[in-house]
């Protein structure tokens, strides 16, 4: 049984459609990369996911639980990382993370048990007592991965996670991502950045609010290169603003190879 | 301990840590009141001639009826001070994560309000500390009697806040609020001036002001500093604060509301 499944999802702002139709279904331990174009809806998407915005066309199902019928219980299956930054500079780690797992309803023990083991995990457990302000960019984004681990979610939405963050930091969270999931975490991470993927994802290409494709990035590239594929789906569109292949900081040129 | 307490108490807890760290907005908020007490209301008491109006028993001086409405003012600055926070960007990010925990969002938005009351009242209790030492004291029970009555416009001015927050798109600066909320609440009430002093002048304005939940607030508090309980004053701030409420729930309804709108 698929542990997030999004099926026949349409939604508008008046009169313009942002989703068209949009059905996605995808099982436990998977890496699915959620690949469009800036403007492509992956914004409205995600906010429909964490139940900021509901829409009756369509149902979406998170760990089995509807999330229009039963939305508490299906965003208690559901890990966050918003593309806005959403800690706290002035408090320190472990405050941070026991005020989101108060959010949760965990505290005493249990809370700082959970949350010593997300630290774990990252290694910055030994970091906890400093305050967000003095962490660079990287770990501060690895703190909120870690944070959105707390309740111990079936399903891990990142919104283009890695933006503004230099190579180095954007490998060590893509690769520590990509680890979650082979733990039995879903992980759906949307990006419009192709190098972020490996040839052994899942990829859901969506643009102008249609899913255009959902294999693997394998199988989608096919002979040639995953932007090569990606760009001959979306019509080398770019009329919704500049379509970002990969990072501008690492001269264009893709790590892995292959794509 | 339930899961809503547990998230009550970390709201309220990082509402009043965040207040007490930024130093600079707990000095702000005292100097505004402590102004009008000292400066305004030197200048305005040889103006104003005051009758014995209750609660109060005796004469007073214009020092003595200006507090009440200050208190008020208080929670009303810091009620639009945190709608404003609400709007910025920043602040939406830290209300997603809020709105995605999975406890209900009624629940979650009145902790957020209570949270900000709590703040509002520290502040008011340091203006009224201040405003003892210069001379200007209260019946020592009537701070606490004040306490219940701070609670309800707190929340009932908080509540305006959210209304705000979930219906502006987008605010430039605080002029907005302040020309359009704040400047005609706090003129149009009794905090500066009694109701019949306004009747004078303008029965109209009179009435305006007869209808503004601010000047409902500002009696509570009044009356509570005095030790006594305005029954329609309270009566009137609890069923604003229902429909202020009621707004903010619609508001922030995914449903509805401003964040379908981006």
């Amino acid at each position: 049984m698929s542990v997030f499944s999004v099926r026949n999802v349409s939604y508008s702002y008046g009169s313009k459609a942002a989703l068209d139709d949009v059905t996605i279904d995808l099982e436990a331990g998977r890496f699915c990369a959620l690949l469009g174009p800036n403007g492509a809806g992956k914004s409205t998407l995600f906010n429909l996911l964490t139940h900021l915005f509901v829409t009756r066309d369509g149902t979406i199902q998170i760990a089995g639980h509807d999330l229009r019928s039963h939305p508490r219980r299906a965003l208690a299956r559901l890990g966050v990382v918003f593309q806005q930054p959403t800690l706290d500079l002035d408090m320190s780690v472990a405050r941070n993370l026991s005020y989101f797992a108060a959010l949760q309803g965990l505290s005493g023990t249990h809370a700082r048990a959970r949350i010593d083991a997300v630290l774990d995990r990252l290694n910055m457990r030994e970091r906890s007592g400093e305050k967000v302000r003095d962490l660079n960019g990287g770990h501060r984004r690895r703190m909120e991965i870690a944070r959105a681990l707390i309740h111990e979610p079936d399903v891990l939405l990142l919104d283009e996670p890695t933006v503004g963050l230099d190579a180095s930091s954007r490998t060590a969270i893509t690769d520590h991502v990509h680890d979650l999931a082979e733990t039995g975490l879903l992980v759906f991470w949307a990006t419009h950045l192709v190098d972020e993927i490996r040839l052994t994802d899942e990829v859901v290409v969506l643009s102008r609010g249609k899913v255009l494709a959902h294999e693997q990035a394998k199988n989608l590239a096919g002979e040639g290169s995953l932007i090569d594929a990606f760009l001959r789906l979306t019509g080398n569109e770019t009329a919704n603003g500049p379509v970002s292949l990969v990072d501008p900081d690492r001269s264009g040129i893709p790590e892995r190879g292959s794509l | 301990m339930t899961a809503y307490l547990v998230a009550l108490r970390a709201i309220v807890l990082r509402e009043a840590f965040r207040f007490l760290n930024q130093r600079s907005r707990f000095f702000a908020s005292l100097v505004r009141p402590l102004v009008w007490l000292v400066v305004f209301a030197a200048g305005f008491r040889a103006a104003l001639g005051l009758s014995i109006i209750p609660p109060y028993q005796t004469y007073i001086t214009y020092e003595v009826y200006i507090v009440p409405g200050l208190c008020g003012m208080i929670q009303l600055f810091n009620a639009m001070q945190s709608s404003l926070s609400l709007v910025y960007d920043r602040e939406m990010g830290s209300m997603r994560l809020l709105l995605t925990s999975p406890l209900p969002r009624g629940w979650l938005l009145f902790s957020k309000l209570l949270a900000g009351t709590a703040v509002s009242i520290l502040q008011v209790y340091v203006f009224l500390a201040i405003a003892a030492l210069f001379g200007i004291d209260m019946p020592l029970l009537g701070y606490i009697y004040v306490l219940p009555a701070l609670v309800a416009s707190g929340l009932m001015l908080g509540a305006l806040g959210l209304v705000i927050s979930s219906t502006i798109k987008q605010l430039e600066n605080f002029a907005g609020v302040m020309n359009f909320v704040i400047f005609p609440m706090f003129f149009m009430s009794s905090a500066l001036y009694p109701l019949w002093k306004m009747a004078e002048s303008s029965p109209l304005l009179k009435d305006i002001c007869a209808l503004n939940p601010f000047t409902h607030a500002v009696e509570l508090i009044r009356f509570a500093l005095y030790q006594q309980f305005n029954g329609f004053a309270a009566l009137w701030v609890i069923g604003s604060f229902t429909v202020f409420m009621a707004g903010a729930l619609i508001g922030y309804d995914p449903a509805r509301g401003l964040l379908r709108r981006r």
